[in-house]
């Protein structure tokens, strides 16, 4: 239209090109998303296609589920401490990162590693870090006097058995999600602090304001809508991740220590053979990830905007 | 000059201290491949290096005697399909979105745009039963079908992105000069976007490689296992781990993707930070 040529004609080959994205997107995207909430009051199985609507009784059943509730609880846990710990890490990180050093490039390159590479092969690596018998952090904890011998810190049995006891199964899950997101959210960090106009900092530091008045007063409040990006993201790669648990501990130890919503939704359904359960557990994603959907939104329209 | 160097020493510990927390498991899977078992499987002995010279046994194994090999295929494969699919669909759906469509044209990309915050975790139910439907458990062609779901959108936003920096006027040249709009897509936006198009493979095939839910869930046949569940399925089984060949092909499959993934890691951010923070 704003070439001047005829509105309609343009407008027709916009509607072509998108058809075979949309179509494909509602057929496997919108159709599957409002089938699972169909599922979730219905008796529908993996076996049988047949199923019938039999009302609000999956999440009766399921909020009388002790293992729904530890999920529940669990993936909001996993999700509000590493997300904690990985924005305070990622913006040491940051502040390292963006000064420049010889042999930045293969520290950037480590440093990225874990986002960068699969995440269900980076969690195998640490399967041997909390392996029950040869665990390297239990060799180092012995070396350094604090396992194995009566009196030690951490105990006087060898191991610490990692993931067959709960805290420290948490832990651990905890620990591989940190080390995941660590790089994504130093990379947003970046991008803010670069944005950061630097005589603003020098102004202040001239004015005689010390780092941590430069970085509650400046710092920090000019960054906060990228670590609100960066919160974002995590959430939304914590929230509904099931890789780490399922590699590490399969929601054990015994009954569902680590269990969050996703894995005991797989468990149920995949596993057990139960669609309806299943379908009714994950839609406890949907209030998250549509919070999550409307703040993009106003991001969006904001960079559209710009 | 004492105070400068103490805070270089802290700036380069601090460093060291991120680099050993993010490297630590590819480390330990370098050295776990090569270790012989005798060494591996002793607690006294310092896990972090070479007790006993190296050996390629392991390799071996992961090379000869497991799937590895069938499974690096199944992950090429299906990931040189997802991309093309990607492309072909993502590609005129971004050109539409970024110069024809009008004012319903935001809606549908909005639209587009939040389908990927729909994760595979409360999709793979519905579409386990749907790939059931088809027939298609345990086949690759499971994988093709259903990856496109979180690739499409995050790439059509980003070639999107990418049009929209090409300015109107070379284009508007063009259809000035007798060019049809296919034609000016073809001759003279297509060449400027090859960027923008490699950065879109990347991102997906990195993605297929990264996938494990969905394989989890249609892929229990250990000939058509992608990389992924692959090694965490049949390399542990019950208590008996290969853990030379397991550390081995972990990190065989990863440091190809993460050394691609790096050198497209600036573009492929910039698409996910939706413009906010940008400098």
């Amino acid at each position: 239209m704003r070439s001047g040529r005829p509105f309609h004609r343009d407008s027709l080959t916009a509607f072509a090109l998108l058809v075979p994205v949309v179509v494909y997107l509602a057929a496997f995207i919108g159709f599957p998303f409002v089938m699972s909430f169909i599922y979730s009051i219905s008796n529908a199985t993996i076996g049988d296609p047949h199923f019938s609507i039999t009302g609000l009784n999956n999440f009766r059943e399921m909020f009388h589920d002790a293992a729904f509730r530890t999920s529940l609880a669990n993936t909001f846990i996993f999700t509000f401490v590493s997300i904690a710990l990985v924005i305070v890490l990622a913006h040491i990180l940051a502040e390292l990162l963006i000064r420049d050093f010889p042999g930045k490039w293969i520290a950037r390159f480590l440093l990225m590693l874990p986002w960068t590479t699969p995440i269900a092969l980076g969690t195998i690596g640490f399967l041997w870090f909390m392996d029950s018998v040869y665990s390297p952090f239990d060799w180092l904890l012995r070396k350094l006097g604090l396992l194995g011998s009566p009196g030690d810190l951490f105990g006087p049995m060898s191991n610490l058995y990692w993931l067959a006891r709960p805290g420290l199964a948490m832990a651990s899950v905890i620990l591989v999600h940190v080390w995941r997101l660590l790089p994504l959210a130093t990379v947003i960090l970046i991008a803010g602090l670069n944005a950061i106009p630097r005589e603003i900092v020098e102004a202040a530091q001239i004015d005689g304001a010390g780092y941590f008045r430069r970085l509650f007063h400046i710092t920090l409040p000019l960054l906060f809508p990228v670590i609100g990006v960066t919160v974002l993201f995590s959430v939304f790669f914590t929230f509904t991740d099931m890789t780490v648990v399922w590699i590490l501990t399969r929601g054990g130890p015994p009954p569902h220590a680590t269990q969050v919503l996703a894995s005991l939704a797989f468990l149920k359904s995949i596993q057990g053979g139960d669609l309806a359960q299943g379908a009714a557990i994950s839609l406890f994603f949907f209030p998250v990830l549509a919070g999550i959907a409307a703040i993009v939104l106003r991001l969006v329209k904001k960079a559209v905007v710009v | 000059m004492l105070k400068r160097m103490v805070t270089k020493s802290g700036f380069y510990g601090t460093l060291t201290l991120f680099i050993a927390f993010s490297a630590m498991p590819f480390y330990i899977m370098l050295i776990t491949m090569f270790k012989r078992n005798h060494d591996l499987l002793n607690p006294d002995n310092n896990p972090f290096i070479f007790n006993e010279p190296p050996t390629l046994q392991h390799l071996n194994l992961l090379l000869h005697q497991t799937q590895f090999p069938v499974f690096l295929l199944n992950t090429l494969l299906v990931g040189l399909a997802v991309v093309c699919i990607t492309v072909l669909l993502s590609l005129p759906a971004a050109y539409s979105l970024a110069r024809l469509a009008g004012n319903w044209g935001g809606i549908v990309g909005v639209g587009i745009f939040l389908t990927y915050l729909v994760p595979p975790t409360l999709l793979f139910i519905p579409l386990s039963r749907i790939i059931a439907d088809l027939g298609l458990q345990n086949s690759l062609w499971a994988l093709v079908l259903v990856y496109p779901t979180f690739t499409v959108p995050f790439c059509t936003w980003l070639l999107m992105s990418f049009f929209k920096s090409i300015p109107r006027d070379i284009e508007e040249q063009a259809l000035i000069d007798g060019c049809s709009r296919l034609g000016a897509f073809f001759r003279i936006i297509l060449p400027l976007s090859v960027p923008g198009i490699i950065t879109v493979i990347v991102f997906a095939f990195t993605l297929v490689v990264n996938e494990y839910i969905y394989a989890l869930a249609f892929i229990q046949e250990s000939g058509s296992k992608t990389i992924g569940i692959g090694l965490t399925t049949e390399l542990i089984r019950g208590d008996v781990f290969y853990w030379g060949a397991l550390m081995g092909g972990a990190l065989l499959a990863s440091i190809p993707v993460a050394v691609i993934y790096t050198l497209f890691l600036d573009k492929i951010i910039s698409g996910l930070n939706l413009g906010s923070g940008r400098q």
